[in-house]
Formats: C-alpha cells, sequence, structure tokens
C-alpha cells in the first residue's frame, strides 16, 4: 500500500504544481504509515532526482509516444495499472489542465470518490479521508468525506508548498499494458499562448491584473512594465478579454480561470463579485482605483487610491530601485 | 445526431451564501437559481446552432435535481431545447450526476454530450471526465469552439499555456467554456413554446454515494484594508516586501 501521485513534465522540468502535489501525497502517506510513489512519464534521471527530492520514496517510470500530449486515455490506463500494482488506495494529482481530465476518468475506471481542488491537507478516519475544498466559487469551503476503498484527491495549484530535500528516490521502469486502448482524439494544430519569460497563469505566483479603468489595449505598457519589474504574469478582467483588448486565456474570474497567487494587484477593476470568484484565494492582494467606493477596496489587504497611469509607471520604479538594492 | 447537454441549478452569481442544519446544508431559502452558466451560454447555445445549422436533430436537456429546479428546465425549452430529462434525486457529487447521464445516454444512444466547464456551486469540472470514462467515450475538455461535419466532431480547447485543435469521431463527451457560443436571451415564442414541452422524470440508481459534503465554512473576509497615499508608493512597496513579504 502507498500513496500515488501523478507526475507531469513540461518543457524538460517537473511541474510545479507536480512537485506541490507530491510534497501532499508524502504527508498523508505519514499519516497513513506508509510512502509516496510517484508515476512519471518518459521522465529523464535529473527529473526522477527531482520527483525524489520533493519527497516520493519510489518513482515508477513509463516509457512511450502515447503519454507525450497527456492524453487522459492513455494516461489513465497507467495510473490505473500503477495502482493496483502499488496497492495504493490514495491517488494525488493536481486540479490544472491535465488533472481535470485525468483524474475524472479515474474515479470513473476505479469508482473512486474524487475530491476536485482541496485546498488543505485531509484528516484520516478510520477509512474515510476528509478533505476540504472551496465551493461557490471561493465564497465557501466544504468538507467533503470521501467514503469509496480508492481514493482520488486533485489538489488547487499554488496552494501547497514544495518542499526540497535530499531524500532520493528508488527509480523503476514500469511496464503497462495498453492493448486495446487508443484515443480516438485527433490533434491537429496546437498553438503557444505562454509569453517568453513568464511563468503561465495558473501557476504564477506574482500577478498583474488590469480592467476596464485602463481606457483601451494601447495603455497596457505600463501594466507590461510593472509586471516584469516585478516578475510577475499579467491577468485582466473579462470585459477587458471579450472586447479583445488582452488575449483570453488571461481572463480571470468565474468564466475565466481561477487562481491563488501570493500577491495579486488590481489595477483598474472594480471588483466585481464574479471577478473576485476568481482571485479571492490570493494570498495578499493590492487595489490601485480612483474611486475610493470601488467593491474591490473590501477584499484587499493594501489600498491606493488614485490614477494607475500616475501610480503605475511610480510603483515600477521604486520595486526597480528595491530590486537593484537587494 | 441525437445532442444531450447537461445543465445544473445554481445559485444567481451575485447570491449571498448561508448555510442552515449547523452549516450541514446549503440554505435556499430566498436564493434565485439560475441555469448554471457554462451550461446555458455555451454547452446549450452551442447544440442549439448546431440544430439550427442541420447538423443536429433534436437537443435533449439532461437534470439532475428535485421538482424543484423544473423552471430552470422550462427556461432551457424557452432557449430552444427540445425535450428534457429530470432524475428525481438531489445529487450528492459529480459522481452521481455522470452515472445518471452515462446511463440513460448509453441506453437511448446518444451521439454528442455536451456539460459545462464547471458548476459555479460546487466547481467539480468532473461531470465530463467521469462520463467519458463510464462509458469509455472520448472526453475534450475545455472547448472554446466545435463544428460537426457528419460523425467527425472538430474541437478548439483550452490546454495548459495554449489552445490546441483536435478532431474525434463520435459519440464523444465535451465542457464547454467561454467562446463556444454567445449568450441568447428566450424571446416570447420560445417562452410560450416553453411550457408545452416534455419533462420525462425518472427516479436514480441507488448506489451509495462515493464522496459527501460533511460541512461548510464561509470563507473570512479580509481584514480591513490599509491605505496607502497615492504619492507614497515606497510605503507599498516597503509593506509588500517587509510585511507581507510577497516581493
Ligand atoms: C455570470 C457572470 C460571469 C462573469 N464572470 C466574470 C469573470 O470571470 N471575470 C470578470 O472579471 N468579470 C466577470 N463578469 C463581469 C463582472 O460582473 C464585471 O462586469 C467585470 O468584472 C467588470 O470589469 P472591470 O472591473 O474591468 O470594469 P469596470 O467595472 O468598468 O471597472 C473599472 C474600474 O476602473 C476604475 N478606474 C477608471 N479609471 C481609472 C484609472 N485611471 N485608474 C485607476 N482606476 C480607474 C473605475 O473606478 C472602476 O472601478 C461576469 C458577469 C456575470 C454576470
Ligand atoms: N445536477 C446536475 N444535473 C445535470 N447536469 C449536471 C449536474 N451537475 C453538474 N452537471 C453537468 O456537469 C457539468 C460539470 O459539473 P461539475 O463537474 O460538477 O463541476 C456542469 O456544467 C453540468 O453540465
Amino acid at each position: 500500500m502507498s500513496v500515488l501521485v501523478y507526475i507531469e513534465i513540461a518543457k524538460g522540468k517537473v511541474k510545479k504544481a507536480s512537485l506541490e502535489a507530491i510534497n501532499y501525497a508524502a504527508q498523508i502517506a505519514t499519516q497513513l504509515g506508509t510512502t509516496a510513489t510517484a508515476i512519471a512519464f518518459n521522465a529523464d534521471a535529473a527529473q526522477t532526482e527531482e520527483i525524489g527530492k520533493a519527497g516520493a520514496k519510489k518513482v515508477l517510470v513509463v516509457k512511450g509516444d502515447q503519454y507525450k500530449t497527456n492524453d487522459a486515455v492513455y494516461l489513465s490506463a497507467a495510473v490505473e495499472q500503477a495502482a493496483k500494482a502499488e496497492g495504493a488506495k490514495v491517488i494525488i494529482t493536481s486540479f490544472d489542465v491535465t488533472g481535470k481530465s485525468l483524474a475524472p476518468r479515474l474515479s470513473a475506471k476505479l469508482k473512486a470518490g474524487l475530491v476536485a481542488g482541496a485546498v488543505d491537507y485531509p484528516t484520516v478516519n478510520g477509512n474515510v479521508l476528509e478533505v476540504k475544498k472551496n465551493v461557490f466559487s471561493g465564497k465557501a469551503t466544504a468538507t467533503y468525506t470521501i467514503n469509496s476503498d480508492v481514493k482520488i484527491i486533485s489538489l488547487m495549484p499554488n496552494s501547497f508548498p514544495v518542499k526540497l530535500t535530499d531524500n532520493k528516490a528508488e527509480v523503476a521502469d514500469f511496464a503497462v499494458d495498453l492493448g486495446g486502448i487508443t484515443s480516438k482524439i485527433v490533434i491537429k494544430e496546437t498553438k503557444s499562448t505562454d509569453t517568453a519569460g513568464m511563468v503561465p497563469l495558473p501557476e504564477a505566483e506574482l500577478v498583474v491584473s488590469a480592467g476596464r479603468g485602463l481606457k483601451g489595449p494601447e495603455n497596457w505598457g505600463i501594466i507590461e512594465d510593472l509586471a516584469k519589474a516585478i516578475g510577475a504574469t499579467t491577468a485582466c478582467s473579462r470585459p477587458v478579454a471579450d472586447m479583445h483588448w488582452r488575449p483570453h486565456h488571461e481572463h480571470v474570474g468565474q468564466t475565466g480561470i481561477a487562481i491563488r497567487p501570493n500577491l495579486y494587484i488590481a489595477i483598474g477593476i472594480s471588483g466585481a463579485i464574479q471577478h473576485l470568484a476568481g482571485v479571492n484565494g490570493s494570498k495578499t492582494i493590492v487595489v490601485i482605483n480612483t474611486d475610493k467606493e470601488a467593491p474591490f477596496f473590501k477584499s484587499a489587504d493594501y489600498g491606493i487610491v488614485g490614477d494607475a497611469f500616475e501610480v503605475v509607471p511610480k510603483l515600477t520604479e521604486a520595486i526597480k530601485k528595491l530590486k537593484a538594492n537587494n | 445526431m441525437k445532442i444531450l447537454v447537461a445543465i445544473s441549478n445554481v445559485p444567481d452569481t451575485t447570491t449571498k451564501i448561508t448555510f442552515s442544519d449547523n452549516d450541514t446544508k446549503f440554505n435556499t431559502a430566498g436564493v434565485q437559481f439560475i441555469i448554471n452558466p457554462y451550461d446555458e451560454w455555451y454547452a446549450l447555445v452551442k447544440a442549439l446552432e448546431l440544430k439550427e445549422a442541420g447538423k443536429a436533430t433534436t437537443v435533449t436537456l439532461f437534470h439532475v435535481g428535485l421538482a424543484e429546479s423544473e423552471a430552470t428546465i422550462r427556461k432551457g425549452f424557452a432557449l430552444g431545447a427540445d425535450d428534457a430529462i429530470r432524475v428525481n434525486a438531489e445529487s450528492p457529487d459529480s459522481f452521481f450526476v455522470a452515472e445518471q447521464i452515462a446511463k440513460y445516454a448509453k441506453e437511448n444512444a446518444y451521439d454528442l454530450i455536451l456539460v459545462g466547464k464547471e458548476t459555479i456551486n460546487y466547481n467539480g469540472s468532473s461531470v465530463g471526465g467521469m462520463i467519458g470514462g463510464l462509458l469509455d467515450f472520448p472526453f475534450v475538455s475545455l472547448a472554446t469552439k466545435l463544428d460537426i461535419n457528419g460523425t467527425t466532431a472538430t474541437i478548439e480547447h483550452d490546454i495548459d499555456g495554449g489552445i490546441q485543435v483536435v478532431e474525434c469521431p463520435t459519440p464523444l463527451v465535451i465542457s464547454c467554456s467561454k467562446g463556444m457560443a454567445e449568450q441568447r436571451i428566450p424571446n416570447m415564442r420560445g417562452i410560450m413554446a416553453a411550457r408545452t414541452k416534455p419533462i420525462t422524470v425518472v427516479e436514480a440508481s441507488t448506489d451509495a454515494p462515493l464522496t459527501n459534503i460533511k460541512s461548510f465554512t464561509l470563507t473570512a473576509g479580509r481584514t480591513t484594508c490599509k491605505y496607502i497615499d497615492a504619492n507614497n508608493v515606497d510605503e507599498l512597496v516597503s509593506l509588500l516586501h517587509n510585511e507581507a513579504k510577497v516581493i
């Protein structure tokens, strides 16, 4: 019996969300008196070493071209077989794009209860796990009990720490039998929306976001400069994406993506409830708005009542000064 | 081509959330319910567009919920859906919903099952993938564009750090996200027709749920905001560095 954790490798590196998942798996494993086993696809020696450092006792390496596109049909078959081989009763994935396909498919195959988007470590209560997740788009949390024999938990990215130690994992190849399994999904084209030098939004710890208060797409230079000075990723409110001032993948909120960065700076955004739904899990929120009555100030830790076009360039300079002195 | 659209019934996005029975139940008193925005604006409207383009024959709504939610189903009819199935049960979790949909879709040979990206009350993002697993159907998540030609679906969807275009034969399950279609407002003819469209009520399978909600906790608001003078951004930088320790 072990706790099995699914690892994703992107652009040659173990994803940060996966490192968080290993840490989480190792914590539960300790509570259950066992250890964490990772399953990684086409991983090389440097990657398995990092998986070990993050807390896995063992790494199962699965090789094959089928896994390169993260197709859940193949991934779920492999994870299912690994779970059986390891006698794993708890399976951990991230609640990222792959996790949102993989965990539900596995849940169906294994009749395993799934809590999607956990934000806290579980409580073990006999054969039942209790896990907290956000509900009502962040307005509340719910404690779920998972009653099934096999249990699956997917983790909200940026909710758990990564702790690297000098732990070394045992590495073993794991052969998966894909006999009779073929995915019918054919990839025709893949376009990257990543901006060079920027952490993708779901994983970003620092985010600079702007709304309709910026008046037009031509004014985004000050936002990009601030983001660059901090090392942050840019985001936007929904109307800004709807009017095509900014690309659709930058839109955060109820209908966009939900993020939980350490720092969220909201510039010229009023703070409508549907916007807050996507960002109220941020650890620190800074609001810059001309209107001192803007609702966002009620959800902010720090606020500046002022004109973005004056405040933001000054803030960028002040941050550059701080960075230069440190 | 028959399309099944799964719709859930959720509190309007501006609802103030409260709980009852010692914080074990969502308090529905005075709450305005709507069709989950992803299900209505994207999944259902896309299905209707496919029907209008002659690429689908029927659009059936599928809902797991008690009789109170029939008003929500009628709203889907007003927009143009043909008929509806209601499973008469309160759903404990995404798996329960997926099981009901999978069973019905299989018995009735649906070619295309459209679900929303997630419900805005329980935020599972799980039902679509579970139906795919239960039926061994392909599942394409977070779709932002969809077209059907014969029995082939062409789908654009969001992936980690990008956008991907895929092709897939029917039958399949797709979760719908922003971009798929534009929100519509029902017209008078739709509203009149909605009154007489059929809702078939079926009982749920009685398997024990895999998960349960034990209790709820409201998210604590922030303590008061610290205001910094617009002419003193150095102070903000210093607070972010020394107090919040985020930069
Ligand atoms: C079902 C539903 C889902 C939705 N989902 C989302 C979602 O996912 N994400 C989202 O963001 N919205 C969403 N919305 C829309 C949401 O309700 C708001 O309309 C939207 O968030 C407002 O965007 P905004 O703050 O950029 O613009 P506005 O509300 O127009 O606010 C602009 C702000 O800028 C300030 N301002 C103006 N000039 C300046 C200046 N020079 N310097 C500084 N500040 C200035 C103004 O005081 C104002 O507060 C949704 C709505 C619905 C009904
Ligand atoms: N009670 C329900 N009845 C019908 N469909 C539902 C129900 N709950 C969820 N769904 C569908 O499944 C999608 C995803 O839900 P979830 O995985 O629970 O976030 C929703 O957008 C709906 O399309």
